[in-house]
């Protein structure tokens, strides 16, 4: 994992049951600077959603009379007006921003609700049934964990092709384990409670004893780790596309608008650089605030220090 | 290749040009100084009988000699070879053009000390033509025609063809062909040289640091008289085209051998002003589309069309140029040789080289109407390259775009790119590339033939063939021509089996101290830096 | 405690052997071969021969099981074989590269402590006021930056302030030099990276000195300290700090052992040789040999880290169960 650059994940405890709205109220009051992340993400899913009635050009749209036109261009024949510039193909870059935010949502959340959710699922099975099957389900997680990220998503590029589908599995798959690993933890100490025993005498079946009863009793740990890796798959995101292993052209990506011509021109044309770099920035940001606050509140360890 | 005159080759004129060096011809050349270049791709081995990539030749070329070259000082010239380890002119062909006799130089040594003879370049000969069993050679195919080759005394090589040859020449000229000493292939093996250095070139090995650099010192027995110029060299390792400017531009290289798009020269030139040389010449590289003629519904000659239709190479030369190192329209010859179509030719007779780009867009479309194909969907598989791969793509796909074409680019790391494109063939529409050294067109162009082991559009076509097999018939440069149009015209436009974008154009921005070394139409030619040198004087204005 | 110690060392070989099996079946999967690659060059007319007789050369020809069965006794003889891309010995190719990838471990990691235990103890210390959000604002910024585009930014400033201030623009050196032969060459290579890297790595050790240290803060003797009348610095750097610094440790020690494997995209923005940028060669050039040896390099690195980790944990918190 180390590759990726991104910060080993801390491990967190089990905290206690909270309810959803009681959790975001605390957040708004107490969390300004998480309240300012889901600010940023709220702008972003709004932006990605309406991307189409927001932007003035089609992003894919190659059009060289404007090629590396400047922030502010416009156009006086045609009235053609590019607020953020154009980039080496001529292509609006506000366009291009705003359908990068869809890209970036779509691997991010995708790639970190099947990531985490897979995680969970076996996570707290592993830890319900226990024994062998928890040992060499562990051995497995261990494999994945420690599997280079950026060597995974490349033999996955080289043997699939490129393309969105195959950058969300390349991220997905090393969210897997380090779900599973926090879930499993917090769903050992509920094996032992004695109402999951009770479930089990009554003669309840696995899954009904796993998802009614354990499941929901992990639900803070999963969420922490969920709202973790959306900035996290956001930023892997932009360094495989930039290493030219993600997304691929014309589809308008942040890490892919910094590549390429993007470095090459940069003297003279700062902009096409500059511009999805702070969106990147700035989204990653937004989620790692939001996710710092989700974890204040639902870590009861915390909480209690304030 | 029967009946390719050798006389065709004589007449063929130069086809580079060079800016901003013309000054320096004047100059006298000082001894002195070291070069630093950069270098974009990596050294899989030194021996370059099996290797093919400029990321070997660049910093290896200059440790060993070849028996003949491009003439250094007139590099742009196809046909201009001078002798190297040889004496005297380049020989002529004798006995009807089947015996070539080289004369070989006495008093060269190797950098071991031992001697170079005509002994050694037959051994190294005899590698590359007639590896033993078990022996890799990349370009055996080149010389099908020798029969044999010998060395009767110390200073003279006769080879030896089946049939008079065109192609001979260029083929020895070839950069790979490094001379190696005979005893190391008799002690050491013929894999010696993979590893390992001995060579009798302008400059002595130092030393390799893997994926850094390689570093190179004067060989003071060097048989061109008071050459080379320079103390050493150094290649320094850079994959990223954006640090190779860099490096440039901060003064940690001098020079960049492959080339960069017109808008990094710009760059570069606005940053640095007098103190950049910018040197351009057409390049002897093309991209090509190839479809495969086994899935639907490139099959059907109306959807080739189309796609050739929709492409508008004169907008990509005037705008696509300024990113890219592509630049020059043409057909499937090296534009600006003899052989090659003129373009006012290429408009009037090849789909989608036309003037009026919205008449052939709204053909593209009927083609596609009529084929049944107005919704057509594809993907691209390109290489992952940048420059000028992914950019070209793009490029393509938008162009496509404009016809209704919906295009995706499916970019693949080489390995997979070839694997894919060569083995698999389990692609829809794949970029493809013909990248030569020597300008070779008669042999170049057997690329498009539906038999030729690096056709890749799995087709057949028997009229393609005989079209091909005349022309290797003929010595009349004139029934060449017109030899060369029809097959053209077939590949092109008839059939479309396969389709030209554009022309690379190599663009080499260096400092300006750095003299003596002129551009070639390729990346591989001319890389023995024995004529190259600094100017000291013009080296400390830039403040180095 | 020892029987926990075995167990939790038998259990590192289950892993290992687990990524073995995954590197050597992924890197199978890539369709192509090192020969092809080789042979591919330009474009040009490659004859098959030449190919098979460089896949059997290799011993890519070889049957799955072969080519498994080999590896398995490279890695158990220690014997890692050659590079199939340069004939170089594996152990040597690595070795080119460590250095340079240790130093910037070593220069990142410090950089990082510089940044993080100072930000983290203010951000402690004055809770929930304005600083405390600046400083885990512009920390969780260094998160979020991508670090090939602070990276561009680097080299494209110097590039331009150099010639606006001296007017010779100077850029970092481009090929490394060992800090004994030549340091102010390396250090003016390396300074760049280590900065961006360290600053990155500086956000997590941060938010755990300040978790760390207001855990502490609200223990029992830093209340009597106060109740003293200490006044607040002391207490802080004194009795606070030194207690809460082992989980900060622990995690500078991880980040450092994550950072030897290698920093894939920061190596390739500032053209570094080292074992991150080898790594994506190896790959791309389906170089199985080397790339098995690095992917058992990190995993290894990986493993025990974890492994020294969970013993320093359980030596420390008796609660934890040897299970």
């Amino acid at each position: 994992m180390a590759q990726t650059e991104i910060a080993p994940l801390e491990s967190n405890t089990l905290p206690r049951q909270k309810t959803i709205w009681d959790a975001a109220l605390r957040m708004i009051r107490r969390q300004p600077l998480g309240s300012a992340g889901l600010l940023v993400i709220v702008i972003m899913i709004f932006g990605a959603v309406f991307a189409d009635y927001v932007v003035p050009y089609d992003p894919e749209i190659e059009n060289f009379e404007y090629m590396l036109m400047p922030p502010g261009t416009i156009d006086e024949t045609t009235g053609a007006t590019f607020i953020l510039g154009t980039d080496s193909f001529g292509r609006d870059m506000f366009s291009r921003l705003v359908h990068g935010a869809r890209t970036a949502l779509l691997v991010g959340f995708t790639a970190s609700f099947i990531g985490a959710f897979v995680g969970l699922v076996l996570g707290v099975g592993s830890a319900y049934f226990g024994g062998y099957v928890d040992l060499i389900f562990q051995r497995v997680m261990d494999v994945f964990m420690a599997f280079p990220l950026v060597i995974m998503a490349l033999a996955i590029v080289a043997i699939f092709g490129t393309g969105t589908e195959k950058v969300i599995i390349a991220i997905t798959i090393p969210f897997i384990p380090r779900c599973a690993r926090v879930v499993r933890s917090s769903a050992l100490a509920l094996r032992e409670l004695p109402y999951i025993d009770a479930a089990r005498s009554i003669g309840y079946s696995h899954t009904r004893i796993v998802m009614r009863h354990m499941v929901p009793n992990v639900m803070a740990p999963f969420l922490i780790m969920l709202t973790a890796f959306v900035g996290q798959a956001i930023l892997l995101e932009a360094s495989l596309s930039y290493l030219g292993l993600g997304v691929q052209e014309p589809t308008a990506a942040w890490g892919l608008m910094l590549q390429g011509g993007a470095e090459e021109f940069a003297e003279s044309a700062p902009w096409v650089p500059i511009w999805p770099g702070v969106a990147i920035t700035l989204a990653v940001f937004g989620f790692n605030l939001f996710g710092d606050a989700v974890r204040d509140v639902l870590d009861p360890k915390l909480r209690a220090q304030n | 290749m029967r009946g390719v005159a050798s006389k065709l080759v004589a007449t063929v004129a130069g086809a580079g040009f060079a800016l901003g060096a013309v000054a320096a011809m004047a100059e006298t050349p000082q001894a002195g100084g070291e070069l630093n270049i950069v270098v974009g791709s990596k050294i899989p081995s030194y021996d370059a009988h099996i290797e093919s990539t400029f990321g070997m030749i660049h910093p290896i070329r200059p440790f060993y000699s070849t028996l003949i070259r491009v003439n250094p000082d007139n590099p742009s010239s196809p046909t201009d070879f001078v002798c190297d380890v040889c004496e005297g002119d380049v020989p002529e062909g004798t006995d009807n053009g089947t015996t070539y006799t080289f004369k070989i130089r006495s008093g060269i040594t190797f950098h071991d000390g031992k001697p170079l003879t005509a002994a050694d370049v037959k051994a190294t000969f005899d590698k590359i033509v007639f590896p033993p069993e078990g022996i890799a050679s990349n370009r055996k195919a080149y010389f099908k025609m020798v029969e044999s080759i010998e060395a009767p005394d110390d200073t003279t090589l006769v080879f030896k063809l089946k049939h008079p040859s065109g192609t001979f020449i260029p083929s020895v000229a070839m950069p790979f062909n490094f001379i190696y000493s005979k005893a190391d292939l008799d002690a050491h093996g013929h894999t010696w040289h993979q590893t390992n250095i001995n060579g009798s070139g302008p400059f002595r090995f130092v030393e390799h640091v893997q994926g850094s650099h390689v570093k190179g010192e004067r060989n003071d027995n060097y048989y061109h008289e008071g050459k080379p110029y320079l103390d050493g060299y150094t290649a320094l390792s850079a994959p990223k085209m954006s640090i190779r400017l860099q490096a440039i531009r901060g003064g940690r290289a001098d020079i960049e051998f492959r080339g960069f798009p017109p808008k990094a020269r710009d760059d570069l030139v606005a940053a640095l002003g007098d103190k950049i040389t910018v040197q351009e010449s057409d390049w002897n590289c093309v991209l090509l589309v190839t479809p495969n003629h086994k899935t639907k519904p490139f099959d059907d000659p109306r959807v080739r069309r189309a796609m050739s239709l929709a492409v508008d190479r004169h907008g990509g030369s005037k705008y696509l140029s300024n990113i890219a190192i592509v630049k020059t329209v043409g057909g499937i010859v090296f534009p600006n040789h003899p052989l090659a179509t003129p373009i006012d030719e290429l408009k009037a007779n090849i789909a989608g080289y036309s003037d009026d780009v919205a008449g052939s867009i709204e053909q593209a479309k009927a083609l596609l109407a009529e084929a049944g194909q107005s919704d057509l969907k594809f993907t691209l598989l390109n290489r992952g390259v940048d420059q000028p791969y992914k950019v070209v793509g793009t490029w393509l796909i938008g162009q496509w775009r404009k016809a209704g074409m919906q295009v995706d680019q499916d970019v693949r790391p080489t390995t997979p790119f070839y694997a894919s494109l060569r083995k698999q063939k389990d692609f829809d529409v794949s970029i493809d590339f013909n990248c030569q050294s020597i300008v070779n067109p008669i042999a170049d162009v057997s690329k498009f033939l539906p038999t030729a082991g690096n056709n890749y559009a799995s087709f057949e076509d028997a009229e393609l063939e005989k079209i091909y097999d005349n022309l290797l018939r003929t010595a009349n440069v004139d029934e060449q021509k017109i030899l060369i149009r029809q097959y053209e015209k077939r590949v092109l436009n008839d059939l479309t089996s396969q389709m030209i974008t554009l022309w690379w154009y190599k663009i080499n921005p260096h400092r300006s101290y750095v003299k003596g070394w002129k551009i070639a139409p390729s990346h591989y030619l001319n890389q023995s830096l024995d004529n190259v040198w600094i100017d000291k004087e013009e080296k400390k204005r830039h403040g180095l | 405690m020892y029987s926990y110690i075995v167990k939790r060392v038998l259990m590192l070989f289950p892993t290992l052997l687990g990524a073995a099996i995954v590197v050597f079946l992924l890197l199978r999967l890539i369709p192509g071969d090192v020969c092809m690659l080789k042979f591919g060059g330009e474009g040009g007319y490659v004859d098959p021969e030449q190919i098979k007789m460089c896949q059997e050369r290799l011993g890519i020809s070889d049957s799955k099981i072969e080519q498994f069965v080999d590896y398995m006794i490279g890695f158990a003889t220690l014997d890692l074989g050659v590079s199939m891309w340069t004939g170089q010995p594996v152990t040597e190719e690595i070795w080119i590269r460590f250095p340079l990838s240790l130093q910037i471990a070593i220069m990142a990691t410090l950089t990082s402590v510089i940044i993080a235990i100072p930000l983290g103890v203010i951000s402690a210390a004055k809770q929930n006021s304005m600083t405390d959000y600046l400083v885990r604002a512009f920390s969780i910024a260094g998160i979020a930056m991508p670090s090939f585009w602070l990276g561009i930014l680097i080299i494209l400033g110097l590039l331009i302030g150099t010639q606006a201030w001296s007017g010779v623009p100077w850029m970092p050196p481009v090929h490394y030099k060992s800090i004994f032969d030549d340091p102010a060459h390396n250090l003016s290579q390396l300074i760049w990276p280590a900065l961006a890297t360290g600053y990155r790595y500086s956000a997590v050790a941060t938010r755990m000195t300040r978790s760390a240290m207001l855990e502490v803060l609200r223990e029992d003797y830093v209340r009597t300290a106060r109740a003293k009348g200490l006044i607040e610095q002391v207490i802080i750097n004194k009795h606070a700090l030194k207690n809460a610094l082992l989980p900060v440790v622990t995690i500078i020690g991880i980040e450092f052992a994550f950072l030897m494997g290698g920093l894939v995209v920061t190596e390739q923005v500032f053209n570094l040789n080292g074992i991150g940028k080898l790594f994506v060669e190896s790959v791309t050039q389906a170089d199985y040999t080397l790339t098995q040896a690095l992917v058992m390099l990190v995993v290894f690195i990986f493993v025990l880290v974890n492994f020294v980790v969970d013993l320093m944990y359980a030596w420390l918190d008796p609660r934890i169960r040897y299970s």
